[in-house]
This record gives structure tokens, sequence and C-alpha cells, in this order.
């Protein structure tokens, strides 16, 4: 058998152009070390499910040219303000939006763990989200007299690309409270994992890290990644960089200064 | 930094969060989203004011104060189920039907200005009791007679399940309270005036009495909330809004907010 683990680029070889990737929202695990290998390799034309928000990562990932179409509820530096990049690809028309709301984009993923088409969501009626997604229907509940509710059709990505803290090797990843890594895992064809480090032993012996664990049933490629979300943070493990996150935001704001942050921080070639 | 850098007068954040901590009332359940740095310390002021550690504060971007253990879906399956009393919303455009604007300014396809997105709102505006609207931009620009694009709708058809809704919208110069689809103006800020309210609203709004002479001032935060606000709620606030919290309160995080632990 050979080992779960791989080197990063190698690990990634299943994101291909043109597939279906769900990633995590901002303070959940981002795995940025993969996000600049993903984008140093050139991929293109994704369809990038940010789960239900995004930040850096779909803004640099925009910014670089490899996503065709974007389904989330937000993307925004937070603190930090708008993404540039994202803000400018809206504008100009350069990239696919599928604008959601949080709960509906966990909904619709949870129809894809159950196997099951769709699921219903209460909200949305009289919102222009709604709108704007003909996928989306509006019934009249089966169960009730004149209740008309929304149903999300499941998404079923190619793709989960996840962060963790550790990984055994036998594929089992602990993902701590970060119970939507398993959501997206568990509706994807594929799962992704880079971690920080790898635990030796097997994560699911002890039943205080069991609980926390993604099982190696559902993971077909570790990659060790130390400090893999930086410039994000890792839950309980390491905190954001506030002043890398501001240069970015600050170079990120021209295309310029967005192609001299690829050039310094992602090609690893020396800013102009 | 350090907390005796405190300013001694009271700060517009400090006043806002004391206007929204009342709004708050005696609940059990209040959440917090992203980018709601004085709502989030309004919440934590109605915690600390209590001394229980009830009301229970969700701040939906930290680690110590966020129960959840279900995943980022928890927040959303609590409050589908009326498990989350009071929540906060903004907009980019909030109009005077309650409609709130999270998403683009001119025709969606061909927008002149794109905001971040929705977040929760298509959901959380329809199924939490209490949603306070809160907006620091008071303008024109920013309150205005429709939006653009409706996020989610301030109100809707009697047969559409909606358990919640609008209650206030706080801005920087008053508070509004919402009802039966319209907005009165309940006070206005210290220094600031009804006619600047009227000049600067781009809705039509109710007044109490109908005249701005009845229009109450709003009142300061008392010496022991903002002894409170300074050296209880704002050393919390710095592990999930540092910026804000070093800015406003002089505070930097406590501990493991700062420094990466050994993995």
């Amino acid at each position: 058998m050979s080992s779960i683990f791989q080197s990063l680029d190698d690990a990634l070889s299943a994101i291909i152009d043109g597939c279906m990737v769900v990633v995590p929202r901002e303070v959940s695990g981002v795995p940025m070390a993969a996000t600049r290998a993903l984008i140093k390799r050139g991929v293109k034309r994704l369809h990038l499910v940010a789960l239900p928000t995004s930040s850096l990562q779909a803004d640099l990932l925009i910014g670089a040219g490899c996503i065709e179409t974007l389904e989330t509820s937000a993307v925004s530096l937070g603190e930090f303000g708008p993404a540039p990049r994202f803000s400018a690809a809206i504008l100009s028309g350069t990239i696919k939006m599928k604008d959601a709301t949080c709960p509906a984009l966990h909904t619709a993923l949870q129809a894809a763990e159950k196997g099951v088409p769709f699921m219903p969501l209460r909200g949305l009626i009289g919102s222009d989200i709604l709108k704007h997604r003909s996928d989306w229907k509006v019934i009249d509940s089966p169960f009730g007299n004149d209740d008309p509710i929304v149903l999300l059709p499941a998404i079923k990505p190619d793709v989960a690309l996840i962060h963790a803290a550790m990984a055994d090797r036998f594929g089992n990843v602990w993902i701590g409270r970060q119970r939507e890594l398993a959501t997206m895992a568990h509706a994807s064809n594929k799962t992704i994992a880079t971690v920080e480090r790898i635990y030796d032993g097997n994560l699911l012996d002890d039943p205080v890290l069991a609980a926390g664990t993604l099982p190696g049933f559902y993971v077909d490629s570790v990659a060790v990644a130390e400090r893999g979300a930086w410039p994000l943070g890792l839950p309980d493990y390491y905190s954001a960089d506030a002043d890398h996150l501001a240069e970015y935001a600050k170079m990120a704001a021209t295309p310029e200064g967005f192609a001299q942050y690829l050039d310094k921080y992602v090609y690893d070639k020396r800013a102009a | 930094m350090c907390m005796t850098s405190a300013p001694p007068k009271v700060r517009d954040e400090e006043l806002l969060a004391d206007v929204i901590s009342r709004l708050i009332g005696d609940v059990r359940h209040v959440a917090v989203g992203n980018a709601s740095p004085i709502p989030a310390t309004a919440a934590l002021l109605a915690r600390e004011r209590n001394g229980n550690g009830r009301p229970y504060v969700s701040l939906l971007q930290s680690r110590k104060h966020n129960f959840f253990t279900d995943g980022a879906r928890e927040l959303f399956d609590c409050a589908g189920q009326g498990r989350i009393d009071v929540f906060f919303l903004s907009g980019g455009q909030i109009d005077g039907h309650g409609n709130i604007n999270l998403v683009s300014i001119g025709d969606y396809d061909h927008p002149k200005v794109r905001f971040p997105g929705s977040f929760g709102s298509a959901h959380l505006y329809y199924v939490v009791p209490k949603v306070i609207l809160f907006r620091t931009e008071h303008s024109r620009r920013t309150l205005v007679p429709q939006v653009d694009f409706i996020s989610a709708p301030g109100a809707n058809a009697g047969n559409v399940y909606r358990p919640g809704g609008p209650i206030a919208l706080v801005t920087n110069r008053c508070l509004f309270s919402f009802a039966k689809g319209r907005f009165t103006l309940d006070s206005v800020h210290p220094g600031h005036t009804v006619e600047e309210v009227i000049e600067h609203t781009g809705f039509d709004f109710d007044m109490p009495g109908s005249l701005p002479a009845t229009v109450p001032e709003t009142a300061l935060p008392s010496p022991a909330t903002l002894k409170l606000l300074r050296e209880t709620v704002a050393p919390q606030l710095a592990e999930v809004y540092p910026q804000f919290a070093a800015q406003v309160f002089g505070v930097k995080a406590f501990g493991d907010g700062e420094k990466a632990l050994t993995v």
C-alpha cells in the first residue's frame, strides 16, 4: 500500500482544470499553502464553492485567473476591507457568480452527504438571491397548508480541499471542532488534506481524538504543509498574520500591485 | 499600548454599544456575525451587565465566545429552530421597508459597486425574532428609498414562514424602531439633531407625536457601563476584533490570541 502522504504538488493532482472544489471559510483552516501551489501550477476554470464564505483564498485564486465560477455567500477581507480582486472581477464580469446565503451552502452539501437530491431551507422567499438562482425552486410544502418553502439541489463537489492540525498514516485527519470539514469531505468525490504534522499512531484509537477526526475512509491524499493556513490562522494553533493581510489588501488594490504580490509570495520571485 | 490609555470621554462606539445592548433586552441567546465589532461589544456588554453568564453570546469568528461544536452550520440550524433570540445585520443599502442590500449597486448583472455578499441574511432575517440593523454611515447613500438588490426583505406575504425580522435600526446619528413595515425615529444621539436626521435619510419615517421637538435625545452610557465596557468587555473583544479593540479601547488581546502555539 502506498503512503497516504504525498508531496504537496502530488497530493493536489486530483484538482484538474474545470473541476468543482469546495473550500472552508476563512476561520476554519484554509489550505493556503495548497492554494499557492495551485496558482503556481496554473490551474484554470475552477468552480470554487466557499463554505459558506471566503477571504484571501478566493481573492487570490480570482486575481490569478484560476476561477470560472464562484459559489459563495460573501468574499471579504474582514477588518482589512473589501476583497479587491473579487470586486474587480465582478465589476468586469470575468467570473460567473452564484450568490448564495450561508445556510443554503451548508444545506446543499448536507443533501449531498445524505445522498438525497435536494433539501429544503426556510427563508430566501422575497430575496433577490432566489430570483437569480434558477437552480433553486419554491414548492408548497407537502406537509403544510399553504406553506411555500425553498428547495436546494445537492452540491456534489469533485474535491474537498482542507487544512487541519494533524493526520495519521491511515489518512485519518484530526479536524477538531471544524465539523464543516467533515461535511465537505462526505459530500465530495475526493478529499485532499494538508496538515501541520503527522500524528504518530492511529487517531481513531483515542476516543477523545476520534470524536474530532475525519476518518481516512473519506481521504484520498494528505500532504504536510507546516503553517499551511498562513497568512490565515488555524483555530487553536495560530492566529492570522494581520500585518501580512494588511499588506495584501494594499497591494491587491491594483492589478499591478496584485501581480507584484504574486511574484513576491506565490511565484517566489522578487517584487519589482 | 495598555488599558490606561482609554480616553475618559464617551466615544461614539461606546454610546452605540450601550444603545444596542439595551435593545437586546432580557433574552437567552445573542449571536453576532462577521465584521460586526460594535454589535459584538454590545452583546458582551449585555452579558457582563447581568453578571450571570446570560445571555449566551456567540461570536461567529471567535474561539472563546462560541460554544458550537457541530461546525459552521450549527448557528443556522440553531436559528432555524428559534434558539437564537437576537442577531445583527447591516447593508450597503437599507430602505424604508427594512429591505437590506449586501450585494451590489446598480443592475445585478452589470453592477457599479459590488459588496461582499449576503452572508446568512437571507435565512437569519426571517427566523431570528429580534434582528437589529446597524449601520454607522447614516447618509442618503446608505439609507435609501428602495434598495437595488434585496439580500433579505424587511417583511413577507402572510403565508411565508417568518417568525423573525427587524426591530430597530441603529446609526451614528440616531435610533429608529421598526414595526408594521415602517421605521419610527425613537431618539437622536447627543450632538445630532432631528433636522440633520431628516436631511441625511433617503426614506420616509415616522416620529413620536409627529413633531421634531418630541423626539428624545439618546441617553449616554452610565459610568458603570463605561467601566464595564473598558475594563471587562474590551479585553474579551480583542481576541476576535484586534484592530477595533486597539483603536477604540487601546487594548490588546490576552495570551493565546497573539502567539502561535507549538503544534
